[in-house]
């Protein structure tokens, strides 16, 4: 399991097939790979977004995402899981968040996969700020779905 | 005792500072840690509080050398 904030540019799909091909010991054992990837907009709330900084609270973030996969491994029979998201400044296109799960069959594997995301939205202290024509301007909540 | 408090993101822009130090003489819940620094300036609606990295309620009681955070809900991912 991984979990890792990053203040710079990442490929997920390199990230992605960079760590699964660690999994050496699970070679055999998972048949389902969930993935979720976030991407900056550059549209948000009726505005066009130049770019974004995502902001966070050094320490707490990190705890709760370990606590979030620990959570949805409890839940799930999961084998690995790996977590990477993005602080910093962004630009348009940029990926933001990879959430990647193995797991023997892929009920199991989509329904952690979602269940991380949906807990990392609502609970990891990260916070947008979006530069637009009008100025900069905080993100006030996360679109429900 | 001394308490650590951080702000973040839009209410940090809006308080002007990342982060105060409080001398208390008794002992305080998150509410009156704001109330002791920000005096009649109400906590903002959908204000979300932490104690030494954890949510906390704003009842919770706070001791020596915690970690109290203010933020606004949070929007990552």
């Amino acid at each position: 399991m991984k979990i890792e904030l990053r203040d710079a540019p990442f490929d997920p799909l390199v990230e992605l097939g960079r760590y699964q091909n660690t999994l050496t010991g699970l070679h055999g054992q998972y048949g389902a790979t969930a993935i979720f990837i976030g991407t900056m907009r550059d549209f948000n709330d009726g505005a066009t977004v130049q770019e974004m900084t995502l902001e966070h609270y050094p320490g707490m973030t990190e705890r709760h995402l370990q606590r979030i996969v620990e959570a949805a491994a409890r839940e799930w029979p999961l084998l690995d899981a790996l977590v990477i998201h993005r602080v910093g400044a962004l630009q348009p296109n940029d990926p933001i968040v990879l959430v990647a799960v193995w797991s023997a069959q892929r009920a199991a594997a989509f329904a952690a996969c979602r269940l991380i995301m949906e807990e990392l939205k609502a609970k990891a202290p990260f916070w947008k700020r979006e530069e637009t024509a009008a100025g900069p301007r905080w993100v006030a909540h996360n679109t429900p779905s | 005792m001394s308490i650590d408090i951080k702000y973040f993101a839009s209410l940090r822009d809006r308080l002007g500072r990342a982060e105060d130090r409080l001398d208390a003489a008794t002992e305080l819940t998150v509410a009156e840690v704001w109330a002791a620094l920000w005096l009649d300036r109400p906590l903002p609606p959908n204000t979300l509080t932490a104690v030494n990295m954890e949510y906390a309620e704003l009842t919770q009681r706070v001791r020596d050398g915690d970690e109290v955070a203010f933020f606004p809900p949070v929007t990552g991912g």
